[in-house]
């Protein structure tokens, strides 16, 4: 608690006043939330924010009469939220790759529910995306976008309480979206599942999110905007477009958890697939994509290969992506013509997706020494090749002949995880492994060696993961489209459940690798984390940061 | 402000930009990625102008090839009923005796059927249809609805309790929660209809069977029949086989006595065709033939 109480103290007496009043404003917000929802999950989600002001309002009093920070902070950069943001990141990677895993065991043994409503299939698995895609890759894009904004802008943070409003208003989102699951609240869209008034607030937060980039960037002191920052600005601005369109409902009353969609049938469909892929799109890729581009060449120390092929794979990656939504509703109600045109621009979106990668990858040219001796730049590595295996994959796969085998069967979930696993959650590890150092100013990693075990942990489990899914979604596939001599289909669909079932076990297996493997992360940060704190007063660190008088302080 | 330099390894120059350490090197895109943009492009083009793709507002281009995705499945659809409708439509129109007398018909009529049953079936009555608690197996007791393959295949069309019109209405009391007979009177009469299939050693008093028989003469005989051996007509199971739906053990029969049973079965008629309702009924009237 000493963290939060420090945190606090360096806030100026307007930001604790402004932190007062949100956390005030939340808590009456809460409150009335619980009241017209009682009885109902609203009302338990409404408890449930009444809950997080009032622990926030009390660390706020304690702290209050603090003396105000002196101005020497403001010569350098802010960097408690990304230590916060880092920390969370990993909690909500191993409470979502355990229930990630726990999922894949269930599919094994499919009694594992414990006939509670909680643990069925349709409750747990949101909680599984919901937690690694938002919970650890959102946190983690927070966290690391705030430090390379700063470094690259060479301009502080604005402020010092909406970056913390972004990360308490983003956690509080995931807390209620998942367990909004387990108690059965959803709007039934794939990682769009939190219900109308947790995207609200997702909004508000967002837009704050948004300022921040804005407002720092206005007061940079390079006069280029890096290329990693143009990625994060299209993650930011594009989710918040897709957030909002495929969110649009009419709740049934301001008392009840469940809205209605403004859309429906073949529309509905197509919103959601837009925003489906798009999420992929500039959640998964682009936000990440700016992470590489700084992290990358940053740990290699080698300069980016080719500007020129950044710009093309930037304009290329978001104009292409916008369309190929379309591809996730081949052979369905959704009219032929939209199919085609999704199909063509995932074909052309294969080239700026193989030029982003093969740019880190060219990067590396000079330091490959470098990748074979590090594990942390070796995350990265591999991170750029699961990246252009991915892309690759799900270019084929939405051309539609293909996608006839491929849709419905696991040979999506084995490309998903490919992407996931082998790019975002790699990458993110590199990140992390290396600002971890860099931010707690110690002189490495607690232990080399246990990055080297989370990387080989990882990597078996992704590729052990990916090829039980090739193999069991091909299978799955095959047996679908099997005609008896007679003209009749040849395995009911139990028939493919039963071969599934040696490749379900062995995902499971790959799964439980990179949960193990995060684990270890886990431990290896809190230790360095532990080492700071006793070396405190250890100044030769390899400071990062620039010259301080060349910093552009906050407003 | 932007001084280039000449980076040592690559021999290309940087944009002169520097970030927090990190520089770009100014090299050109390579060719490969110009090529297949062009090709990637030269594709899309050609598919836009062989298939349906541009919308122009109330309607949209229907490429050369009128590549019509509905009409390609109708039409699969109708050449793959062709191609089945060599055997088919001979299961369509022989007697079902005929189909059974006929080795080669009888292959196809195992075969998909199988499917058809693990599709379809299976999730009550069990892939190898010997159902369980509370759904019958097909392969072992007597038909509850009778038997023969017409019976069966208005089983299959209507359904049990089903809310299609022709359902078959089958309801049993709940003979104890609504008073009409004791507890003592359920004790002996589950006592008796255990006996009934159970010709090991009699465990209770005699007079206690006597008694139940008396109860079951009154309030069970009017749809089990005297004998206890079931009525088809109004699906009362035979409770002198070994077999039970819910139970055959005096502690389940006495609760079927106490609480009363309705079982239900989906009416398939809206869901599969009439051919492969008939391939199911011989499917199942097969599965119970000795080979």
């Amino acid at each position: 608690m000493q963290v939060v109480a420090d945190v606090i103290a360096q806030f100026t007496g307007a930001e604790r006043r402004g932190a007062f009043f949100i956390a005030l404003a939340t808590a009456l917000l809460g409150l009335a939330m619980a009241v017209t929802g009682n009885g109902d999950s609203f009302g338990a989600h409404g408890a449930l924010v009444l809950a997080a002001s009032i622990i926030t309002i009390f660390c706020l009093i304690r702290s209050f009469d603090k003396p105000e920070p002196s101005s020497e902070r403001l010569q350098s950069y802010y960097d408690e939220p990304t230590k916060a943001g880092i920390v969370l990141a990993m909690a909500w990677a191993v409470l979502g790759l355990f229930v990630g895993d726990w999922v894949a065991w269930l599919l094994v043994y499919p009694d594992l529910t414990f006939d509670a409503a909680w643990a069925s299939f349709g409750r747990i698995r949101p909680v599984h995306t919901t937690g690694v895609i938002f919970g650890f890759g959102g946190n983690a894009l927070i966290a690391t976008s705030f430090y390379v904004l700063q470094r690259t802008t060479r301009a502080r943070l604005p402020d010092q309480l909406s970056p913390w409003f972004v990360l308490w208003g983003y956690n509080l989102f995931c807390v209620i979206a998942v367990t909004g699951y387990l108690m059965g609240v959803t709007q039934s869209k794939e990682y769009a599942e939190p219900e109308w008034y947790a995207d609200i607030w997702l909004v508000v937060v967002w837009v704050t999110y948004f300022a921040i980039y804005l407002r720092t960037l206005v007061r940079r002191k390079e006069p280029h905007i890096y290329v990693a920052n143009w990625y994060y600005m299209a993650f930011i601005l594009v989710v918040a477009i897709l957030h909002i369109v495929n969110n649009l409902a009419v709740p049934i009353s301001f008392g009840s958890a469940k809205s209605y969609s403004a859309f429906s049938g073949v529309q509905d469909a197509m919103t959601q697939w837009w925003y489906g892929h798009n999420a992929v799109a500039f959640f998964l890729t682009a936000g990440f994509l700016g992470m590489m581009y700084y992290y990358l060449p940053k740990r290699a120390g080698r300069p980016i290969y080719s500007y020129r092929m950044s710009i093309i794979s930037f304009w290329g990656i978001t104009f292409f992506y916008m369309w190929a939504g379309s591809h996730h509703l081949h052979y369905t109600a959704l009219p032929q013509w939209v199919q085609s045109l999704g199909m063509t621009f995932s074909v052309m979106l294969l080239v700026p997706s193989w030029a982003s990668a093969g740019n880190a990858l060219l990067t590396l040219n000079g330091a490959w020494d470098k990748v074979r001796d590090d594990a942390t730049l070796r995350f990265m590595m591999v991170a750029a090749v699961f990246y252009g295996l991915s892309t690759f994959e799900g270019s084929f796969m939405a051309i539609r002949s293909v996608n006839s085998l491929s849709h419905y069967t696991d040979w999506t979930i084995g490309h998903v995880h490919a992407g996931a696993l082998g790019w975002v959650a790699m990458i993110t590890f590199g990140a992390i492994y290396a600002s971890v150092p860099w931010l707690w100013k110690t002189r490495g990693m607690y232990s080399a060696r246990l990055v080297e075990a989370h990387f080989w942990l990882a990597v078996a489990g992704t590729v052990i993961y990916v090829f039980a899914m090739w193999n069991s979604g091909i299978i799955q596939g095959l047996m679908w489209r099997t005609y008896t001599e007679g003209g009749t289909l040849a395995y009911t669909f139990t028939d493919s459940l039963v071969a599934m079932r040696p490749y379900y076990m062995a995902r499971a297996i790959g799964g439980l690798f990179f949960l193990i493997g995060a684990l270890i992360g886990c431990y290896n940060i809190w230790m360095t984390i532990r080492m700071a704190r006793v070396s405190a007063t250890n100044t030769a660190a390899d400071l990062q940061d620039a010259p301080v008088a060349a910093l552009q302080p906050g407003e | 402000m932007a001084i280039e330099e000449r980076d040592a390894h690559s021999g290309y120059l940087t944009t002169g930009h520097e970030w927090n350490g990190i520089k770009e090197l100014n090299t050109p895109v390579p060719r490969a990625v110009y090529f297949f943009l062009i090709a990637t492009a030269i594709f899309s083009f050609a598919y836009w102008v062989l298939m349906p793709s541009w919308p122009t507002g109330v309607s949209f281009t229907r490429g050369l090839l009128g590549n019509d995705q509905r009409s390609i499945v109708a039409k699969s659809v109708r050449q793959a009923d062709l191609e089945r409708g060599v055997w088919t439509k001979r299961i369509a129109s022989e007697s079902y005796s005929a189909v059974q007398a006929n080795p080669d018909l009888m292959k196809l009529v195992r075969e998909s059927g199988r499917t058809l049953f693990g599709d379809n079936c299976a999730a009550c009555h069990g892939a190898d249809a010997r159902g369980g608690k509370g759904f019958p197996n097909l392969t072992a007791s007597s038909w509850i609805w009778g038997g023969s393959p017409e019976a069966i295949a208005e089983t299959i069309r209507v359904g049990v309790n089903s809310p299609h019109k022709d359902s078959r209405i089958s309801q049993m009391l709940a003979f104890g929660r609504n008073q009409m007979v004791s507890r003592e009177e359920a004790l002996n009469v589950a006592e008796y209809v255990r006996s009934l299939s159970d010709a090991g050693p009699v465990r209770e008093p005699a007079g206690k069977l006597a008694a139940g028989k008396q109860v079951f003469l009154k309030n069970c005989a009017s749809c089990h029949g005297d004998d206890g051996k079931g009525k088809n007509d109004v699906g009362a199971p035979d409770l002198t086989d070994r077999s039970w739906i819910y139970g055959g053990d005096l502690e389940s029969i006495y609760q079927t006595i106490w609480n009363g049973r309705q079982g239900r079965m989906p009416s398939w008629e809206n869901r599969l065709s009439d051919l492969d309702r008939k391939i199911l009924t011989l499917y199942v009237v097969d599965l119970r033939t000795p080979r």
